[in-house]
């Protein structure tokens, strides 16, 4: 923004502000016909918009559900019910506000492996990318306090859960949980607080949008061959080709959004935040919200409790780094085939991990059979010396003859079932869950850094125009 | 697939057109019935309108007795007044009223006289219901904020107060049962 700007507007009111404010510009240039687009984006890139408008609505139905919503551990709940009774439209509302976090994270994470697969993150872009890793966090803990605020049972032991992750912390631990909850467990004053940071949070959430929408000008948009832009044969204005072109894609997302809002308004969320919260009793089954199931899944794959919350943390703090990581010159996965079958591996690993984070840890998934050397142990514990000796030097392969020795040491039949169900050996939920949580790490930290080096990656095009112009490109006649 | 050459250049201009007022007049359709139930929020939820009407029950009261009921958030007040007011309240000569309206219009039953309790003033509530409060100069209501005097029909007689003591639209569910107010 030189000094001395002179708007070039021919509307003399418009030239008027413009000149003293150019506001009129900064539209115009931000996404408006003055600012040049790469001419080969895909429907991919209709999600940055997209969650605008998500950021957006979720705005305007929050600030008219805290018209109506009591933020006082008696009076929540029922003021919710309120809101979903009473209050005008206020199901419609609250339904919207509850589907419209979903659907925020839907279009967020779409958004998120876009980059990953078309490499968005890479210079010049990568503060870009890391503002936007940082939207995400904003958006997770608004996501998590939002959730709070019905004070049903998810609520309650939802908040308790996610803030004890807190007292992992080595030393002060304990400290910082009664600093957050503002007294000795979730309550009121923590309800409280929550509600006034879930308001506050949109606002640093808006701010850190405008920083990466300014960030993204600087460059322009990245695009699905990955290369720059050469001139202007390669990009086309903002509008009317790319708003026409958001505005359908906002007319598909409403679409979505609506048949969920209006048919199947529950179907993201869980019942038990129907029950008002009790602080005495927790639902036998606690899950978070879907979209933090993958996280989720990476806490309860590491046994220990420090280093479970450091990995859930990691998990998302590796992205920040993300840039640094991959060492490969190429952007787009188009050019790229390796990292494009390791990239589609991730997508079914992140998927894996969300499907762990809901299932129960002990659930088995494949069987191995049984421990016969643990059955043989604890029967020849029964066994007079020499028998016992016998029986470990040779332990038999067959439960049939392990039986056998089990009689002669005085066990019942279904004794001797119960040893046998008790040292089932199977590969279960959280062996899987280990597996995966390896595997994410394994993906940004080995494979990424490794695959710059070693893979051979396809010629890419001269400029934007050439794979188009180019003799070898034209559709046969 | 042939393209024609006027959709290229331009020169199917309605075609265009119909598309471009389409889209907006879509636009404009559904960005009003989006808008709608966002301001309708706004309006008196169901539990607010719930209480849009009130039962007062005036069996309890003795002539020349008052009473105080809460009506939409205001205060209402029923007086049974004594023969002796009614006639004070039906004497007076039209002319000499600010607000000019007889008190038959004014009471459904001219024992029974029914007020929303605030100043036409100002707001403030009058005094003059409760036993032993200050009933101005026409033994009726006094306004102690601006010192607005009402009659026994509750006319404004004297003060700064522009109108009679509001009325509310109120109906008999029995002889001594009144129901207050209009659903909505």
């Amino acid at each position: 923004m030189a000094h001395n700007y002179q708007s070039k507007y021919q509307n003399p009111v418009i030239n008027w502000i413009d000149t003293r404010l150019p506001i009129f510009w900064l539209v115009d240039t931000a996404v408006g016909a003055g600012h040049p687009t790469p001419k080969n984006l895909n429907y991919w890139w209709n999600f940055g918009s997209l969650a605008g408008l998500c950021l957006v609505i979720q705005l305007i139905s929050g600030f008219v559900l805290a018209m109506h919503y009591t933020p006082h551990a008696d009076m929540a709940f029922a003021s919710v019910e309120h809101i979903m009774r009473d209050v005008n439209y206020g199901w419609r509302i609250r339904y919207i506000h509850a589907n419209g976090a979903s659907f925020f994270f839907v279009v967020v994470f779409i958004h998120i492996f876009r980059g990953l697969y078309y490499g968005s993150y890479k210079a010049p872009r990568e503060l870009l990318w890391m503002l936007g890793v940082t939207i995400l966090l904003l958006m997770m803990a608004t996501a998590f306090m939002g959730y709070v605020l019905p004070w049903g049972q998810m609520s309650f032991w939802g908040a308790t859960v996610i803030t004890n992750l807190f007292s992992a912390v080595p030393f002060v631990g304990d400290s910082i949980v009664t600093l957050l909850w503002g007294g000795f467990s979730v309550d009121n004053p923590t309800l409280a607080r929550f509600f006034s940071l879930h308001y506050l949070l949109p606002f640093v959430i808006t701010g850190t949008v405008i920083l990466h929408v300014w960030a993204l000008n600087m460059p322009g948009s990245n695009n699905p061959s990955g290369i720059d832009v050469k001139g202007p044969q390669d990009t086309i204005p903002f509008h009317p080709y790319y708003t026409i072109k958001d505005v359908f894609g906002i007319a598909v997302f409403l679409a979505v959004f609506c048949a969920f809002v209006f048919f199947m308004p529950n179907a993201l969320g869980h019942p038990d935040n129907y029950i008002p919260a009790d602080p005495l009793a927790t639902p036998s089954h606690i899950v978070p919200e879907w979209y933090f199931l993958p996280f989720y899944a990476i806490l309860r794959a590491v046994p220990d409790k420090l280093l479970g919350v450091v990995a859930m943390f990691a998990s998302i703090g590796v992205l920040f780094v993300l840039p640094w990581l991959d060492t490969s010159p190429v952007r787009s996965a188009t050019f790229r085939p390796l990292y494009k079958k390791f990239f589609w591996i991730f997508i079914v690993v992140c998927f894996g991990l969300g499907w762990c984070g809901q299932a129960d840890t002990d659930m088995p998934l494949i069987p191995f059979g049984e421990d016969e050397q643990a059955i043989a142990e604890n029967i020849a514990a029964r066994l007079p010396a020499d028998s016992r000796a016998e029986l470990l030097a040779n332990v038999p392969g067959d439960l049939k003859v392990l039986e056998t020795y089990a009689t002669r040491a005085g066990m019942s039949e279904a004794a001797f079932e119960r040893l046998v169900e008790k040292e089932k050996v199977t590969f279960d939920v959280l062996h899987l869950n280990r597996l995966l949580t390896a595997y994410y790490f394994f993906h940004f930290l080995v494979l990424i850094p490794l695959l710059g080096w070693f893979e051979k990656t396809r010629p890419l095009p001269e400029s934007l125009s050439s794979p188009v112009l180019s003799p070898s490109a034209m559709p046969a006649e | 697939m042939s393209i024609e050459a006027d959709a290229i250049d331009g020169a199917d201009v309605n075609r265009r057109d119909f598309i471009h007022i389409a889209t907006g007049s879509m636009l404009a359709v559904g960005g009003a019935m989006v808008a709608w139930p966002f301001i309708h929020q706004m309006n008196p939820s169901a539990d607010v309108r719930a209480l849009a009407t009130i039962e007062v029950d005036l069996a309890a009261l003795e002539p020349g007795m008052g009473m105080k009921a809460m009506f939409r958030g205001k205060p209402l007040f029923i007086r049974r007044r004594t023969d002796a007011e009614i006639a004070e309240a039906r004497e007076v000569s039209m002319t000499s009223l600010p607000d000019p309206q007889a008190d038959e219009e004014r009471a459904q039953k001219a024992e029974y006289l029914v007020l929303l309790g605030v100043c036409t003033h100002l707001g403030c509530v009058p005094l003059g219901t409760g036993s032993g409060e200050k009933r101005g100069d026409y033994n009726g209501w006094f306004c102690p904020c601006h010192g607005s005097h009402y009659d026994t029909s509750g006319r404004i007689r004297k003060g700064p107060a522009p109108y009679n003591l509001e009325i509310p639209f109120y109906e008999y569910t029995s002889d001594t049962t009144i129901k207050v107010g209009k659903e909505v």
